[in-house]
């Protein structure tokens, strides 16, 4: 089975030196993938990289077998890929309604109702809060409006970049759910996260960044079984 | 006697390019040190041209408050006070916020300013003006050579302010300042009172456009509400700013030299049209004001005379 | 009573009409592209001068001929952004604020070059006063000014939450980054802020020249009160800049009638101060607005 995102080489910053140097990273459609590794590896740089937020010094990037190496972010949309920032992540003013509306704009579907039922499934939670500011939801539900904006799209890749940043143990276990909800509707997903043992968990697979450049690369459960790995970026400890 | 006339013409230019100077030097505290945009330079000039009138004109008539007769200096020290003060209270409600919020908040203090001296007649004789504005060491000589001696005051001054700001750009107090601008929060981090600091260059500017009201109000010896004009005032010497170099003292002189310079020139060539033409070229005047600064601020942000120090540009916010 | 009703009261809600419609661009532009508009007041006398030049060329009612100083208006927004403010885009947001202060005198001396200095009106001669119940006297400009504020007022809450437009434009005024991961057209919703903004810039500009008259200064005039409308209704919530708008018309307006005694209460050549305290006020107690605008 041929990857739907496939990295080669990519070295990228913001202007100075590059941040990740000749990084190589494949995703296979209907997965969830998990980038970790310690502090200023790279890993939100990576997932900026792939939504053309960063300057791209050398590499590629193919997206469902097309080079999408030079588009800007908003042709990124509506070819498929969505990406959830790590903060400031909903439009604070706007209803929850209107966040998932926005989402829509840069890649309209042919039946908005459908999509935006699917997604009500998927985050039912947020269906009585329709009519209500996303500023005023709490950080959790605030992630799901924020991830039910990026599937508005309707999108085959979903970033994430620390979903589960600053939330409670109990609502990361709940992301987590939702995480593996959205893989089973088909949407695939490449996230870094900080809370790398739950996260690699559930992970089908997981990549370790370190100084930029790829370390090690398994299965979600290889990682967490690797002596090495787990010394190192899991704070020691069994799995 | 031709050229005597225009060596008198030349004294004239320098006399008011030294005073734009000052007004540089001190917009150049503002915003080439702290950051802060000012755009209500009118408005200080006029209340320092006012203070100094009030305490220093010979005679009020009874008129309006003022027929104090104190000596220039005195004066000086008035319009920076008032002007300094003045600068403060703006300042200080506004430093904490983007400075947009300064810039309307400094247009505002300028209009509410232009309206006092408009209306309250008791205290600046209204749309009269003040008549009898000394200047410093008057009465030393006579005529001609008066303004002479006045411009050489006027450029020991510029001098004087010229030291300060070099002074003051390489005393711990500047290079704190540099180091909020390139990076506020690092600063902020490491205990500096960014507010407070920069609060201090707006009173300090604001001081220093006091005083160079007060000496334009010597060299006309009249001052009316005309003064208050933004056009001629805040404008130009913006202009100034940005074609010398903020953040860079000697820049703001060149810039103000080479400004007052062209705007001079084109008055010169505008006054020989005839009539109708002659004020509509006036607008054209203006015009060009405007797009000058558009022009320095596309292609010539860092002036004539770019600062040493490597970064000029903020972060953006 | 009446007296207060026609004299202050009435003209009130006309002078808030045109802040509320100036304030609506200004907190527009500020909410979106980051940066107070100084050059907006003459955006409004341009568009008060386009309406004007039309009432020369076509014998119809000036506010029928709206468009033609909407359309001014709109162009010359349109390229200075492209020209000026634009290359300055990506430079901390004080460079385009210094920018539109010199695109204010670039209009204002435009103005004065292309229809001079001097004082114009749009329809010569007094209009009569409509009278109601004997006793109330409203010109018919007043009435005129508070049905338009009042449809478009409707208009732009529609616009701003049902229309895909106004969403994006809540959206960027929102949260810029997020807007542009959202794959959200930015140049587009700039454009439109543009247009918007310039088009009711360009009503208040007539409906203040139809008050008094059309001068190089109207706009350069009102922009003092305009900023503290925008601040008093919250930046980037062109609703609570409407409704400042009409609170600092009223204060301006009110502020002169005989409260207490004979005389006004602020002398009227101090009109303008009041909006200068109020915003002085908001922005030491109250810097983000009364409907909970941004801090910007």
């Amino acid at each position: 089975m041929s990857a739907l995102l496939s990295i080669r080489g990519l070295t990228a910053g913001y202007g100075g030196l590059p941040v990740i140097d000749g990084i190589d990273l494949d995703v296979a459609p209907r997965t969830v993938s998990v980038i970790i590794g310690p502090n200023g590896a790279g890993k939100s740089t990576l997932l900026k990289s792939v939504f053309a937020l960063t300057r791209i010094e050398a590499g590629k990037i193919a997206f469902d077998d097309r080079d999408i190496t030079g588009l800007a972010t908003a042709e990124l949309v509506p070819i498929g890929i969505a990406a959830v920032p790590q903060s400031r992540n909903v439009f604070t003013t706007l209803t929850v309604a209107e966040n998932l509306d926005v989402g829509t704009y840069a890649a309209p579907p042919r039946d908005r109702r459908a999509v935006e039922e699917r997604v009500l499934t998927l985050f039912p939670d947020l269906r009585a809060k329709l009519g209500q500011p996303a500023g005023t939801l709490s950080g959790g539900q605030r992630q799901m409006v924020a991830m039910g904006r990026a599937l508005m799209s309707e999108p085959k890749l979903l970033l994430l970049d620390e979903p589960t940043a600053g939330l409670s143990p109990a609502y990361l276990e709940r992301i987590f759910d939702l995480i593996l909800g959205i893989r089973a509707v088909g949407v695939t997903i490449l996230m870094v996260e900080q809370n790398a043992r739950q996260a690699l968990r559930i992970a089908d697979r997981g990549h370790v960044l370190v100084n930029g450049r790829n370390f090690q690369s398994g299965t979600g459960m290889e990682l967490l079984g690797d002596e090495n790995v787990r010394r190192s970026f899991l704070g020691g400890g069994t799995a | 006697m031709e050229l005597s006339g225009l060596a008198f013409y030349f004294v004239g230019f320098l006399i008011a390019g030294g005073i734009y100077a000052i007004l540089c030097l001190a917009l150049n505290i503002q915003w080439g040190m702290g950051g802060l945009f000012n755009a209500g330079i009118a408005g200080f000039f006029a209340v320092g041209a006012y203070a100094s009138a009030i305490v220093t004109a010979a005679s009020s008539n009874g008129k309006h408050l003022g027929g104090f007769a104190l000596p220039v200096p005195l004066g000086l020290l008035a319009a920076a006070l008032v002007a300094g003060i003045t600068g403060w209270a703006v300042a200080k409600v506004c430093v904490r916020l983007k400075s947009d919020y300064l810039a309307m908040a400094s247009i505002g203090i300028a209009e509410i300013l232009r309206l006092v001296i408009v209306n309250e007649q008791w205290l600046t004789n209204g749309s009269l003006g003040i008549a009898n504005i000394p200047r410093p060491f008057e009465g030393l000589v006579r005529g001609r050579e008066a303004d002479l001696l006045f411009m050489a005051v006027i450029w020991l001054i510029v001098i004087a302010v010229y030291v300060l700001c070099a002074r003051l750009n390489n005393s711990p107090w500047g290079r704190t300042l540099r180091a909020i601008r390139d990076n506020e929060d690092s600063a902020r981090a490491v205990g500096k009172d960014v507010e407070w600091f920069r609060l201090q260059t707006f009173v300090i500017g604001a001081a220093l456009m006091g005083i160079a009201g007060a000496l334009s109000a010597s060299y006309f010896k009249f001052l009316s509400p005309a003064a208050t004009e933004p056009l001629l005032v805040t404008f130009l010497v913006w202009v100034m700013l940005m074609a010398g170099g903020s953040g860079n003292p000697k820049g703001a002189i060149a810039g103000a030299l080479l400004i007052w310079g062209i705007w001079s020139a084109t008055e010169i060539f505008t006054n020989r049209l005839p009539g109708e033409w002659a004020t509509r070229s006036s607008y054209v005047r203006m015009l060009l004001v405007g797009l000058l600064l558009q022009f320095v601020l596309q292609r010539y942000r860092q002036g004539l005379i770019p600062e040493k120090s490597p970064k000029l540009e903020f972060e953006r916010k | 009573m009446i007296e207060f009703v026609n004299f202050y009261l009435i003209p009130a809600f006309t002078l808030g009409a045109i802040y509320a419609l100036g304030a609506v661009g200004i907190s527009m532009i500020f909410g979106i592209l980051r940066f107070a508009h100084f050059a907006h007041g003459d955006v409004m006398t341009l568009g008060a001068y386009g309406t004007l030049t039309a009432v020369w060329l076509i014998p119809l009612p000036p506010l029928l001929l709206l468009p033609f100083g909407i359309a001014l208006a709109i162009v010359a927004t349109l390229a200075v952004d492209r020209m000026f403010y634009r290359p300055l885009r990506k430079l901390a947001t004080i460079y385009t604020v210094i920018s539109s202060f010199g695109v204010a005198l670039i209009f204002r001396s435009l103005a004065q070059l292309f229809w001079g200095a001097q004082n114009e009106v749009y329809v010569p001669g007094v209009q009569r006063p409509l009278v109601f119940f004997d006793t109330i006297r409203v010109s018919a400009l007043h009435i005129e000014a508070i049905l338009i504020i009042i449809v478009i007022a409707l208009t732009l809450h529609v616009f701003l939450t049902r229309s895909r437009l106004g969403r994006s434009m809540r959206a960027v005024s929102d949260e810029p980054e997020l807007a542009a991961v959202s794959g959200l057209d930015t140049d587009r919703v700039i454009r439109w802020t543009w247009i918007i903004g310039a088009s009711l810039a360009a009503i208040a500009g007539t409906l203040a020249g139809l008050d008094t008259d059309v001068h190089p200064n109207l706009g350069w005039n009102l922009l003092l009160p305009m900023f503290a409308a925008s601040i008093l209704g919250g930046i980037g919530k062109p609703m609570g800049a409407l409704a400042g708008g009409m609170v600092i018309g009223l204060a301006e307006e009110l502020s002169a009638y005989p409260w207490l005694g004979d005389g006004p209460l602020i002398s009227p050549s101090y009109k303008t101060a009041v909006a200068f305290f109020i915003m002085v006020a908001l922005l030491i107690f109250k810097p983000q607005g009364l409907f909970k605008g941004r801090l910007l």
